[in-house]
């Protein structure tokens, strides 16, 4: 059997060095592909994921137009090099959920009922996994959807708070995430203060859930600043040329 | 529409750059239900008017709007688009306006005592050909209809076109169309800058053609820029010369 | 990828507006309490042939679950553990709006949330489905089989399961030969070993709102839900919240004292199942 890793060293710090409430270095770039409408690469530590935005466009097949809103499609893939093991290209059980429960987060924030009969397709693909790859992706998913142009009620920033070696810590990495007692992704709307995804893997009393709330939003807020920021600078890019 | 009260507090500027979420005034009073405004890419929640795209802020009198920097082209009817020939049937042609609607060209339109069983429409109009048209009839329950029938209309046979981010399209055009006077009157060339984002462009010659479409290229990558239409004016007087 | 759902049946504006404003007014469109569940009724074993098996009906929504236990080599880097699998099917019969196919994002949903608050607390105790070490161990397969849906399945399926769970008996192990492992499925020799009961407490949300087991109609009305898996020791073992309209955190301290108290609830019909067995074998009328 594997032996489980020293999750929280003696001086405190986890294995990676970082304090508890430490996020891990994050980059976000938008506009990153010429084709789609809106796309965004975004790295979490290792992590490593791009999201691509196509839409409102025409929808094909015509028959799964809906008459009064958008059809949002949304799919969260991982790419077979991903993992250390391969990972089969064919969508997995788990895939299948996270591209369900992302989709759900976007969909309360998109103005959908602008655009009837279109489609709007929201590609995640997840190109390197290190733990938080949902909500890695929603966050990128989310930028992209800006740098479209898809109107929306906020952006929607991603992290995962998880419980190691007793210890609440935030943005979990993979190592973290295997051998800890609990895994609390959510995405969060800083500007209108709504939760739009939240899902709990592993065990916590109520207390510690609501310490764990507490840290996942301050620690989302920073990635929704970072997130704002990126959009902005976007065109400071082009201002600086 | 939306009624805004006549205090708002304002929290942006003029022209600054605003993102999905960001709070752009607080008004005196709340409202219930949250509402959109698709003119002016803003809602309101509670006591707070929000940007809904990434764009520029328009602060005018008392009033609050975001001019999108980013998005595809919607179609209003009235507008004049300029659409590619994509498809013929048998008494219409089908037209792509860069919009996420198919939009249809009847062939009565074009052809008098149009009959299907006499008349060969790629006789008229094929695929390939750049058509200006106006959007006559689109209520989001049918395909888009469009009309040439009035001055200008009709099938472009010279010239050339290009096509620009749609929501450039304010910028190129300018305040009661200042910044267009300036590349036609500097050009000489006459320009078309169709709401759809396509542009037909007629010049005497070849370096003045050239000149227009680098003079346009320059406006959209720089419409979020203050002093932009000095900087045109200085591009064209140098390139003119 | 995941599309937005056409949700069926169609519910016309009118009730919409009716369900919306009685819950607004603290009512609801079946006479019942926000905070209460519809009637619960049970049947232990319907299917002998399985393993373990129960069949619960939550209201109108029916859900039977069956455990089959079978031989097989554990996961590499857990080899001194038996392995649990759940398995959810919303099979065509259960609704007019269900296809025939391979399960969908929903059936997929459930079962992985049943699977995750099972496994998480370790309700089952894997450590003792061991034959041989690192070779052959007890693979243990759930499955769930929606057979008519009213709503709020997955709070059924976890009762299913926990009743099936407990109630099945690991077949009698006959001889062991090098690696090989004959059994004998027609003895039955000790009862599946458990840790502790989980039970999930769905809790629908409009605007500030709470509604407890929601019934479908309910459940389209409102949208939004959240799912929260409680162990027999209070303890948090799961949360899935689904739907397509935020939440506001300041809510969550409601959502939770409202779980924890209804989890208590459906602990106590747990444990009263599960201590006078002989008086839920009778078959149930599936009417």
């Amino acid at each position: 059997m594997i032996e489980k890793p020293v999750l929280i060293r003696d001086d405190g710090l986890r294995h990676d060095g970082r304090k508890p409430e430490d996020l891990r270095p994050i980059k976000m770039q938008v506009g990153i592909l010429k084709n789609a409408d809106g796309s965004a690469y975004v790295e979490y530590g290792k992590t490593k994921v791009v999201a691509a935005v196509y839409g409102p466009r025409e929808v094909h097949p015509r028959h799964l137009a809906l008459p009064d809103r958008a059809l949002i499609r949304c799919r969260y893939h991982m790419a077979p090099f991903s993992t250390s093991d391969r990972k089969s290209p064919a969508p997995s059980r788990r895939e299948i959920e996270l591209s369900k429960v992302i989709r759900e987060a976007l969909e309360a924030v998109i103005f959908s009922e602008l655009y009837p009969r279109t489609s709007i397709d929201i590609f995640i693909e997840v190109l390197q996994a290190d733990g938080g790859t949902r909500t890695t992706g929603l966050t990128a998913a989310s930028l992209a959807l800006a740098d479209a142009g898809i109107p929306m009620r906020d952006l929607i920033a991603g992290v995962a708070v998880g419980k190691v070696d007793g210890v609440l810590v935030l943005d979990i990495d993979e190592v973290e995430d295997e051998y800890g007692e609990a895994d609390m992704p959510i995405g969060y709307a800083a500007s209108i203060d709504e939760i739009m995804l939240l899902q709990l893997n592993g065990v916590l009393t109520p207390e510690e859930f609501r310490r764990a709330i507490e840290l996942a939003k301050e620690g989302a807020r920073r990635i929704y600043d970072q997130m704002k920021k990126t959009l902005h600078d976007k065109y400071l890019r082009i201002i600086e040329k | 529409m939306i009624n805004v009260s006549s205090n708002l507090k304002i929290l942006v500027a003029d022209r600054q750059i605003v993102r999905p979420g960001d709070i752009l005034a607080i008004m005196e009073q709340k409202i219930m239900k949250p509402m959109y405004n698709p003119e002016k890419h803003v809602y309101i929640y509670e006591d707070k008017i929000v940007s809904a795209v990434l764009g520029l802020a328009s602060i005018t009198d008392n009033d609050v709007s975001v001019i999108p920097l980013e998005g595809r082209y919607f179609p209003k009817v009235g507008d004049t688009v300029i659409g590619l020939v994509v498809g013929v049937g048998i008494t219409n042609w089908i037209l792509d306006i860069r919009a996420p609607y198919k939009a249809v060209l009847n062939a009565g339109e074009v052809i008098e005592n149009f009959s299907p069983i006499t008349t060969n429409l790629r006789d008229y109009i094929d695929v390939g050909d750049y058509i200006v048209a106006k959007i006559a009839v689109f209520d989001r329950t049918r395909d888009l209809l469009l009309t040439v029938k009035g001055k200008g209309l009709g099938k472009i046979t010279e010239g050339i076109v290009i096509e620009i981010e749609p929501s450039r399209v304010p910028r190129v055009i300018g305040k009661k169309g200042s910044m267009l006077n300036l590349l036609t009157s500097k050009t000489g060339c006459n320009i078309l800058v169709a709401q759809n984002g396509v542009v037909w462009i007629r010049c005497k010659d070849e370096k003045s053609s050239e000149i227009a479409v680098k003079a346009i290229r320059l406006i959209e990558s720089r419409a979020h820029m203050r002093g932009l239409t000095e900087q045109v004016r200085m591009f064209l007087d140098k390139e003119l010369a | 990828m995941s599309l937005t759902p056409t949700k069926q049946p169609i519910i016309p504006r009118i009730k919409r507006e009716t369900i919306k404003s009685l819950i607004r007014s603290g009512e609801r469109i079946d006479g019942r309490k926000p905070e209460e569940y519809r009637k619960i009724q049970v049947w232990l074993n319907p299917v002998p042939k399985a393993e373990g098996s129960a069949l619960v009906k939550l209201g109108d929504t029916t859900v039977m679950t069956g455990t089959k236990l079978e031989i097989g080599t554990p996961f590499s880097d857990r080899p001194d553990e038996g392995v649990l699998q759940v398995h959810a099917e919303f099979v065509p019969l259960a609704s007019p709006s269900f296809e025939p196919g391979p399960p969908d994002e929903n059936a997929i949903e459930a079962a992985r949330v049943v699977d995750r608050c099972l496994r998480e607390p370790r309700a089952v105790k894997l450590e003792d489905l061991v034959i041989i070490p690192g070779k052959k161990v007890w693979l243990v397969f759930n499955d769930i089989y929606l057979l008519d849906h009213d709503g709020n399945v997955i709070d059924a399926s976890m009762l299913s399961t926990m009743l099936a769970l407990n109630t099945a008996k690991i077949p009698k192990i006959v001889s062991i030969e090098d690696d090989n492992v004959i059994i004998d499925k027609t003895v039955k020799e000790r009862p599946l070993p458990i840790n502790l009961n989980v039970v999930t407490v769905s809790i629908g949300i409009l605007e500030g709102y709470m509604i407890v087991d929601p019934t479908l109609e309910e459940e389209i009305v409102l949208d939004t839900k959240i799912v929260i898996g409680v162990d027999e020791k209070g303890r948090i073992v799961g949360i899935q919240k689904t739907g397509m309209e935020g939440i506001k955190p300041s809510q969550l301290d409601d959502i939770i004292e409202l779980a924890l108290k209804k989890a208590q609830e459906l602990h106590a019909i747990l444990r009263e199942v599960l201590n006078n067995p002989n008086a839920y074998t009778t078959p149930l009328v599936l009417q």
